[in-house]
């Protein structure tokens, strides 16, 4: 039944965009009419020796795209059609598939492996196709190396498809059995020893209980250790991407082998090609990672319990580590800070030298410190060089005690040589440095300040210099103003930058004007220093940030006037507004925070919403994020005048709603509502309809990134406090969302984020019964809410009987139990006092220590008590 | 199956700055959030409050059943006497000055050290000068004395307390401080909070309270220099725990205000209007001016003066609850100067002084003077009337408390102490 494609396919490749588009065309439409017949042809063309090998590619690369898809709805749709299909088809598909893995054309063997997996993905979760991988392994030692390559190379992508929990473990012990023996010095061929090695590296999550058995354990590791030293480059690379991967999952069963993994790290380290040495660093970097987490683990919990112990490999790996990753610094590459992509050796080996130092802390300190000193000043650029990042990597780790003598030495020689090194990759570090300075060592958390008076001005006068310089130094010039702002964040009321405001702020948008600013991402980071400066401004300085808003308003309005601009152009203008927007959402958020500030800004508002309406009028289907953040904090600026502004914004407000794809965008604008509401009440009940329509569809989407769903629950609050009664509307339809979602955050089972995405979902679906309850309350039409508080009384139950809730649901848990009993009244007093767990909850929230939980308690309490006594 | 690319970011922040700003404006959207919700709660509770107080002016109903949570009895009676503000404002003369009288916590006078100081009571330094009550709602604060008279109408920088043109401001919010008016700085000590922007929080605790209040005046811009705005700055007073150095820090520590004596809180004690011994007063020459009740004229008078309430039965009583008998007035004195029930007297203590037995009062040597001054609204408790005459006897000075808290710690240490329970 199979047809010819091969010219269709040929054409598919043709360089005249009029013959592709019409192969193309032909294809869909084949594809449209019978699917079946379209897949086996596609099979069949793949399998086939006599065809050319680019359509035998094609065909195999189009098949795939039919069983998988980027975005999980459409992916879901394929696999659906895929499991639908009919039964001989797929066996002919199958047949053609596991032949193609023997073909001597090297480009058709690997596709098939490509589509082997994905076929494979879908239907091994459904108990069918059990006989593939007992087919694949069952003769892999008497076949000639190509199809020993290739079927390698196929159970790689099958491991890397499919969740270890479908398949079995004798399977697994025959993928892993085969992978290993594939990888070790016996094998010949390289190309086997290749694929066996890369196939290992997604087969290693399956081999948990195979790590457990120390015979097996002992084999796999000293095969991959083998591996590291064969003469082949990518195989030496593959092995160590093993070790990297096992580092993360098998942490703890390292300790027999670490010694032996540090001699054959540290001699590809100094010795091998920079691909291998990377990952050689990347071993350690990945081990530090580990330490960091448990580490951590320990500190926040005081029974000093973790599920893996700490094994301490770093502190005593410390003093070869050390000296074996301060070599890697000194080879750097020319201009390595000018490319935005550029990753050598010495620059992982920085990364992971800041690793190590936030692993052990102070031991690090004296390791370096002669480096430092040999190093800093020599005449070459490496050497000076070198020593500044050696520096600025530990300034991350080691206590303050440790480390502010030194920076107090260092302070002026770096400011000295960000002025007057000849070299411009050392100008950068130093400014890095000096960003890393003040981030972790200035600010209230320090006892003794690094900056003094005496010396403050000195250290801007040096950065504000630094920020003429070549843009990546003056990059790196402005993160450390940034920090330096950062530091003086709640000093009081008078803060040390008050007189250098003025001129701070004009050297940022003298910075923002260069040419040369869209290099080394330095516009973006000349106004995300002046949004930090704005931040951290004090009353002192409320008038100049005044004056900044018709000086952003003014740049915003620049931005507007292009005509007719290429793709190119508008993308730049895209990105230049949302600085701008983002900037003024500082300067909102700021001067809206206190009175005679905001009431001074207010002059500005119409014009300011007018520049954002516009912004969004500069494109067609898709809306400013930027924007949108801005207008929620106008609103909650503004409060219920914002109603003028409705007719005009509503259209960008549903538009950010609707967008699916950007979903980033779709939950600021779901925010931005909560905003709106808030600030317009009752007057937001004319949009009411759209809005929660739009909601509505939003949650039954499954095309809707799923984050935006508890946002959305909230939202339904903040809507229903702000029109109370009117309410009713919407009220069936919200409730049975709000039921069905319970439901299903009643019980978590699953990984730490999902436990974290439960709660977040189930602190929405509160916050929504809990604006609904408040905003019915007092009206005559409470008693619409009594069929459902039995529901919500038994989801509190069920959360609470998990006891995984989180400190933020159990406070918003106990305020609905409040909220109900306060609307409800007597309605709700023998509910509550029937349900299961609500007196044993309320107790426990009475007794915590987080105020917040006891507060909500304290006024549940009140409201029980009265709903009790009526 | 392509090499793994394991790079890292590379002199790059953790986090960008637009994700800073996405996050704090959610930070922003959930403080938002949470103030709408705690603002519906308590506009709930002010009107609750009103109907349950509507049926207060007549004989308190006791009868309300409530077995299946009998602490929450205490709450809710607590509660209906939760002050209304709107309700009070339209209240006049007489009526008012008791009503507000009627709101205050009433320290009572230290007689004796209480247990556990050091763990269970808070210790700070009171500011001398006017008690008053300040409500701020409707976009203006008003303070009222203890005897109800309006000291001050003034803007503030308060929730609710000045009328600025921002249209989030509820009208039902509203805050009402516990506060001492210091003339030399014109400053208001806050030394309590029983409402905040809308909230009540008669039935939190000490602790909650003195928290909140630290965390939220500050917060509010009321510690703020005087303004347009804002007519008088508030401030808070250094509170500390009642241990050896708190007790010190308080007895001996610099404040900018003129000290009148040491206040102890009880750290369990919710905000109990009228006289309660879970808050007491204590002073000496070294922290007061005032140690030794003076007269109209500014004098000690030789012998101690007291003001009791005069009684149908011709009883003469103090303020307390229940009411402490002091003696019994004469017949022809009440007729000679037209006395009436419910009047407040003045008394000097003769020679005769107080007598005790078992620790209760047996019999006083009282010499009647006249009535009191009109603005009393109250007579004397019974803690103050013996911590004046235990002044002038045998006062109880800052050893003996100092002294009491380190016997408990001497205790604590002491295993012998451990109670036997088998």
């Amino acid at each position: 039944m199979a047809m010819e494609v091969t010219q269709v396919l040929l054409n598919a490749q043709s360089i005249d965009g009029a013959v592709r588009k019409n192969a193309e065309d032909s294809l869909k439409q084949f594809q449209e009419q019978n699917l079946p017949v379209f897949l086996v042809s596609l099979s069949g063309e793949l399998a086939n020796e006599e065809k050319p090998v680019e359509t035998r590619k094609l065909a195999g690369l189009v098949l795939k795209n039919a069983l998988d898809a980027k975005e999980q709805h459409r992916k879901f749709e394929l696999v659906q059609r895929w499991l639908s299909l009919d039964g001989n088809a797929k066996s002919q598909i199958k047949a053609c598939l596991l032949t193609t893995l023997t073909s001597p054309v090297s480009d058709a063997r690997s596709t098939a492996s490509q589509v082997i997996a994905k076929v494979a993905g879908i239907e091994l979760p459904h108990k069918q196709w059990p006989e593939l991988i007992g087919s694949l392994l069952s003769n892999v030692h008497q076949l000639p190396a190509q199809a020993k390559q290739a079927t390698l190379e196929t159970l790689g992508y099958l491991c890397e498809e499919v969740s270890p929990d479908v398949i079995d473990q004798d399977q697994v012990n025959k993928i892993l059995t085969a992978v290993v023996q594939g990888m070790s010095s016996s094998e010949g061929n390289t190309d086997v020893r290749l694929a066996a090695t890369r196939a290992l590296y997604n087969a290693l999550g399956f081999a948990q209980a195979n790590f457990s058995n120390d015979m097996e354990r002992d084999y796999i590791m000293r095969v991959v250790c083998e591996a590291t030293l064969s003469p082949e480059v990518r195989i030496r690379q593959a092995a160590f991407e093993c070790l990297v991967s096992i580092s993360s999952t098998y942490y703890e069963k390292l300790a027999p082998y670490i010694q032996d993994i540090f001699n054959i790290t540290a001699k590809a380290v100094r010795e091998d090609e920079e691909p291998v040495a990377l990952q050689a660093i990347e071993f350690w970097s990945s081990i530090c990672d580990e330490e960091i987490d448990i580490l951590e683990e320990y500190g926040g919990d005081f029974t000093g319990d973790s599920d893996i112990p700490c094994f301490y490999f770093i502190k005593q790996a410390l003093p070869a580590l050390v000296p074996m990753l301060l070599e890697t610094l000194l080879k750097q590459e020319e201009d390595q800070d000018q490319d935005e992509g550029a990753w050598n050796i010495a620059m992982a080996g920085g990364t992971c030298l800041g690793l190590v130092a936030r692993t052990v802390g102070d031991d690090i300190v004296p390791l370096v410190v002669p480096f430092i000193e040999e190093n800093i000043s020599k005449p070459d650029w490496r050497q000076r060089e070198a020593a500044t990042y050696a520096f600025g990597s530990i300034l991350e780790g080691p206590s303050p005690e440790k480390l502010i003598p030194l920076v107090n030495v260092a302070l002026t020689f770096m400011l000295s040589a960000l002025t007057k090194d000849p070299n411009s990759h050392v100008k950068d570090t130093t400014a890095w440095t000096l960003g890393r300075i003040f981030e972790f060592l200035h600010g209230s958390v320090v006892d003794s300040p690094i900056i003094s008076q005496a010396n403050c001005q000195q250290i801007i006068t040096v950065l504000l210099q630094s920020m003429k310089d070549t843009p990546n130094v003056a990059e790196k010039a402005c993160g450390a103003l940034y920090f330096l702002a950062q530091g003086y964040e709640e000093m009081g009321p008078s803060s040390p930058l008050t007189p250098f405001f003025q001129e701070i702020v004009q050297s940022l948008l003298t910075v923002t004007h260069r040419e040369d600013a869209g290099e080394s991402r330095l516009r973006t980071a000349a106004y995300e220093t002046l949004n930090e400066v704005v931040r951290c401004s004090t009353d002192e300085t409320a008038p100049l940030v005044l004056q900044l808003v018709p000086v952003i308003m003014m740049e915003l309005h620049n931005t507007l006037e292009g005509q007719k601009l290429s793709s190119d152009e508008r993308e730049k203008q895209s990105e230049l507004q949302g600085l701008l927007c983002g900037c003024l959402q500082v300067i909102i958020q700021k001067l809206g925070a206190s009175e005679p500030t905001k009431y001074v800004f207010m002059q500005y508002a119409d014009q300011i919403m007018g520049l954002f309406l516009r912004v969004f009028a500069c494109r067609s289907a898709t809306v400013h994020e930027e924007a949108m953040l801005a207008i929620g904090a106008l609103a909650y600026a503004t409060g219920a005048d914002f109603a003028k502004y409705m007719p005009e914004f509503y259209r960008y407000l549903e538009m950010g709603l609707q967008n699916f794809e950007e979903y980033q965008v779709c939950a600021v604008t779901v925010g931005v509502v909560g905003d709106i509401s808030r600030a317009l009440e009752e007057k937001i009940v004319p949009y009411c309809d759209g809005i929660m329509t739009q909601l509505l569809k939003n949650l039954s989407s499954n095309q809707l990134h799923r984050s935006v769903k508890p946002p959305i629950f909230s939202c339904f609050g903040d809507i229903a406090l702000a029109v109370g009664e009117y309410f009713e509307k919407y009220l069936m339809w919200a409730m049975s969302a709000l039921q069905s979602a319970a439901e299903l955050s009643t019980h978590i089972a699953g990984d730490d984020e999902l436990v974290e995405y439960t709660n977040s979902l189930r602190n929405g679906i509160l916050e929504a019964y809990s604006g609904i309850f408040q905003g019915f309350k007092n009206s005559p039409k409470t008693q619409l809410l009594i069929p459902y508080a039995p529901h919500i009384l038994q989801f509190l139950d069920g959360i609470y009987m998990e006891k995984d809730m989180d400190d933020v649901v159990m406070k918003t848990a106990i305020g609905v139990l409040g909220d109900l009993a306060d609307t409800l009244g007597s309605h709700a007093g023998s509910m509550i006092q029937q349900s299961v767990s609500s007196k044993d909850f309320l107790n426990e929230c009475l007794s915590s220590e987080d105020l917040m939980i006891k507060e909500s308690a304290e006024w549940a309490k009140l409201a029980i008590s009265r709903a009790i006594s009526v | 199956m392509a090499p793994h690319d394991n790079r890292r970011p590379f002199k790059r922040a953790a986090i960008s700055d637009q994700q800073k700003r996405r996050e704090l404006s959610l930070l922003r959207q959930a403080q938002n959030r949470r103030d709408a919700q705690q603002q519906a709660r308590c506009l709930a509770s002010s009107i609750l409050s009103l109907q349950s107080a509507a049926p207060e002016s007549q004989p308190e109903q006791s009868d309300i059943e409530l077995e299946t949570v009998p602490e929450a009895e205490q709450e809710s009676e607590a509660f209906s006497k939760d002050l209304d503000v709107r309700q009070a404002s339209k209240l006049r003369g007489p009526e008012v000055r008791k009503w507000f009288a009627r709101q205050l916590m009433l320290p009572e006078w230290m007689i004796d050290v209480p247990d556990r100081l050091a763990q269970d009571w808070y210790v700070f330094a009171r500011p001398a000068g006017k008690r008053c009550f300040v409500v701020s709602s409707n976009g203006t604060t008003v303070s009222r004395q203890r005897n109800g008279s309006i000291l001050h109408h003034f803007p503030s920088a308060l929730p609710a307390g000045a009328k600025i043109r921002d249209g989030s401001g509820s009208a039902q919010s509203y805050c009402i401080l516990d506060c001492i008016f210091h003339e030399l700085d014109q400053t208001y000590y806050v030394i309590d909070m029983v409402c905040w922007n809308g909230y009540s929080l008669y039935d939190c605790t000490a602790e909650f309270r003195f928290y909140w209040l630290n965390s939220k005046l500050e917060e509010s811009g009321a510690c703020n220099a005087p303004s347009h705005y804002h007519k008088f700055r508030f401030s808070a007073v250094p509170v500390y725990n009642c241990d050896q150095s708190g007790l010190h820090a308080a007895y001996t520590g610099v404040v900018p205000y003129a000290k009148d004596g040491l206040l102890f809180y009880n750290k369990h004690a919710l905000y109990q209007t009228g006289n309660t011994p879970l808050a007491l007063v204590w002073k000496d020459e070294n922290c007061s001016q005032f140690v030794i009740d003076t007269d109209g004229k500014g004098e000690i008078p030789s012998q101690q003066q007291v003001v009791l309430e005069l009684q149908d039965d011709r009883k003469l009583v103090t303020s307390d609850d229940p009411p402490v008998l002091f003696g019994c007035l004469d017949g022809d004195i009440i007729e000679k100067s037209g006395l009436h029930t419910g009047n407040l007297l003045r008394f000097a203590i003769g020679d005769g002084g107080l007598s005790f037995v078992d620790g209760k009062l047996e019999k006083a040597d009282l010499i009647y003077l006249g009535k009191s001054n009109r603005a009393r609204a109250f007579a004397d408790s019974y803690s103050k009337v013996l911590f004046q005459f235990m002044v002038r006897h045998s006062p109880l000075k800052i050893d003996d408390l100092l002294a009491s808290i380190n016997s408990a710690n001497d205790q604590e240490k002491t295993p012998s102490d451990i109670e036997m329970v088998g």
